[in-house]
């Protein structure tokens, strides 16, 4: 066990110090696995983000049932005892129109122009949940309220909702898609580096063998070297989303303040950062592995 | 310690290296090879190492068929082994004193100790206070104890040496001869190849000639 240990260490130290010899290339290395590894790990951040938009995970699909503006109110509370009673809905929520032009003026900076009208534009509203959310039976349900007298206008505001919804699947597959294609580049650049490594150790190699190595103890710093280079570059890739994420905080607060939600953008969190670095260096462990087996064949 | 039975070496485009060997070599002896350039003197040191295997015939060491080790058995003779390499093969990007520690690495040997081993392996052949130079820094001779130590590091019952006395000069090849000398009185089973066999008086002797074995 012991000794074990000792081996494991000389291995990591012997990987470093190989590491230390060449500081432009791995660089260079480091910074191209980082890049290409942000990318994934980038949309990702952006994702987990949307998903935390309010109305992405918990939106309950309503059914808004807008009155003819000259309805009277008598009107509009017939319509919701009918729909109180009606089977297949939740729940009703009258939204009088008296309601409506005072939020309004309360929070948005129409408050001036809403102030000069002679007469309260909005009509009587009514916001149904229904027990079967699913959007074919709320189409069909919106389609019978439709036939509603002194019904004006029946909305379904679902769409949106369905519509980033598919947005956040395309996202994730996109992401899934540039994670596995990148991750084969980075097994690709371990692979080449460690072929590299094992050309310039060729003597060292051999000797070991001479010397009665075996294969593990021959191939354990290139093993090292390559999970070292893709651990390092994996680092690299956090930093530069997590700059990013910085660098992005405000401007895009700004853009979602125009649709009246809030968001701070944030890193990558603790999963998804230990995924990241534990996916970097696994890839480089494997590209260096393949490398050895192509390269290291014969005794 | 070795038995050598009817063995021939034939190497890829056809040359005979060595021709129907047979002989055998008990423990503690100490076994000069000699013979002129090409005669095979190299070659039968590397099946005895198991570096090359033999076209046909047996060669035994230690009581084992080392021309029919499993690869994965192979690592486990040469770590019994010492060898002093014709063309030495020492790791030039790497401190005197590493290049003497890394057949101890390769045994798994406890670290503590091993620090302790080198240092006795250096003082030995005399290069004590050089365990931090490079090996580019050292003479020709005292790359050539380096590689003496690094072989013996392991305290292997059985020294093989390919020329370790060429290119030097009379008085250091005379030095190194002491050495192996010292090997031999503590017991150790020796076989050297080399041109200069007077420097081993009482040595028992193998003529090669043209990959045979001469009477
Ligand atoms: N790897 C090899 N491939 C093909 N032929 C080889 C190989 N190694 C040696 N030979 C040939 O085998 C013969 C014996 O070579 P060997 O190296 O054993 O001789 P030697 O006695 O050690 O010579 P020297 O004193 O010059 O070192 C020579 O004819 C040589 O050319
Ligand atoms: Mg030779």
């Amino acid at each position: 066990m012991n000794t074990w240990l000792a081996q494991h260490q000389d291995a990591i130290l012997l990987a470093l110090r190989r590491l230390a010899a060449a500081p432009l290339n791995n660089v260079l290395s480091v910074l191209a696995i980082g890049v290409a590894l942000a990318l994934p790990a980038g949309g990702q951040m952006l994702l987990a983000n949307a998903m935390r938009l309010p109305g992405t995970t918990s939106a309950v699909p309503q059914i808004s049932v807008f009155m003819l503006a000259s309805a009277e109110r008598r009107a509009a509370t017939e319509i919701e005892s009918r729909l109180g009673k009606y089977g297949g809905v939740k729940h009703v929520q009258l939204l009088p129109k008296e309601e409506t032009l005072a939020r309004l003026k309360s929070n948005s900076g129409l408050r001036d122009v809403i102030e000069a009208l002679p007469a309260n534009p909005f009509p009587d509203a009514l916001v149904v949940t229904a027990t079967d959310e699913r959007p074919e039976s709320m189409e069909k349900l919106a389609a019978e309220f439709r036939q509603w007298p002194k019904v004006e206008h029946v909305q379904l505001d679902s769409a949106w909702v369905r519509r980033l919804d598919a947005l956040l699947k395309l996202g994730r597959t996109g992401v899934m898609l540039l994670g596995a294609l990148l991750g084969a580049g980075l097994i690709a650049i371990s692979f080449s580096i460690i072929r590299m490594q094992v050309l310039t150790h060729r003597a060292e190699i051999e000797v070991s063998q001479l010397l009665g190595a075996t294969n593990g103890f021959i191939q354990r710093p290139f093993l090292y070297y390559g999970l070292l280079l893709g651990l390092a570059g994996g680092i690299a890739a956090w930093l530069l989303v997590g700059a990013a994420a910085l660098w992005l905080r405000a401007p895009l607060g700004e853009l979602v303040r125009l649709y009246d939600l809030t968001l701070v953008l944030q890193s990558l969190d603790a999963r998804d950062s230990a995924l990241l670095l534990g996916l970097a260096a696994g890839l480089g462990w494997l590209g260096a592995m393949i490398s050895l087996r192509q390269h290291l064949q014969q005794p | 310690m070795i038995r050598f039975d009817r063995v021939s070496k034939r190497y890829p485009p056809g040359v005979d290296a060595l021709s129907n060997l047979s002989f055998e070599i008990a423990e503690r002896q100490m076994v000069l090879v000699s013979g002129h350039s090409g005669a095979g003197k190299s070659t039968l040191l590397r099946l005895v190492a198991a570096i090359e295997k033999c076209t046909s015939g047996v060669v035994l060491v230690g009581g084992q068929n080392v021309g029919a080790l499993a690869r994965a058995a192979l690592p486990y003779l040469r770590r019994r082994i010492g060898m002093v390499f014709q063309d030495q093969k020492l790791l030039f990007d790497r401190t005197v004193f590493e290049n003497v520690m890394l057949p101890l690495s390769i045994a798994g040997f406890p670290r503590r100790d091993a620090a302790q081993r080198v240092r006795t392996a250096l003082d030995k052949v005399g290069l004590a206070s050089r365990e931090k130079a490079l090996p580019i820094m050292l003479s020709g001779g005292e790359q050539q104890r380096l590689a003496i130590a690094r072989a013996v590091v392991n305290r292997p019952t059985l020294l093989l040496a390919d020329e370790p006395t060429a290119h030097l000069d009379k008085e250091t090849a005379a030095d190194v001869a002491r050495i192996f000398h010292e090997f031999h009185q503590v017991g150790v089973t020796l076989l050297i190849a080399t041109y200069a066999d007077d420097l081993f008086p009482a040595a028992r002797r193998l003529r090669l000639d043209h990959g045979k074995l001469l009477p």
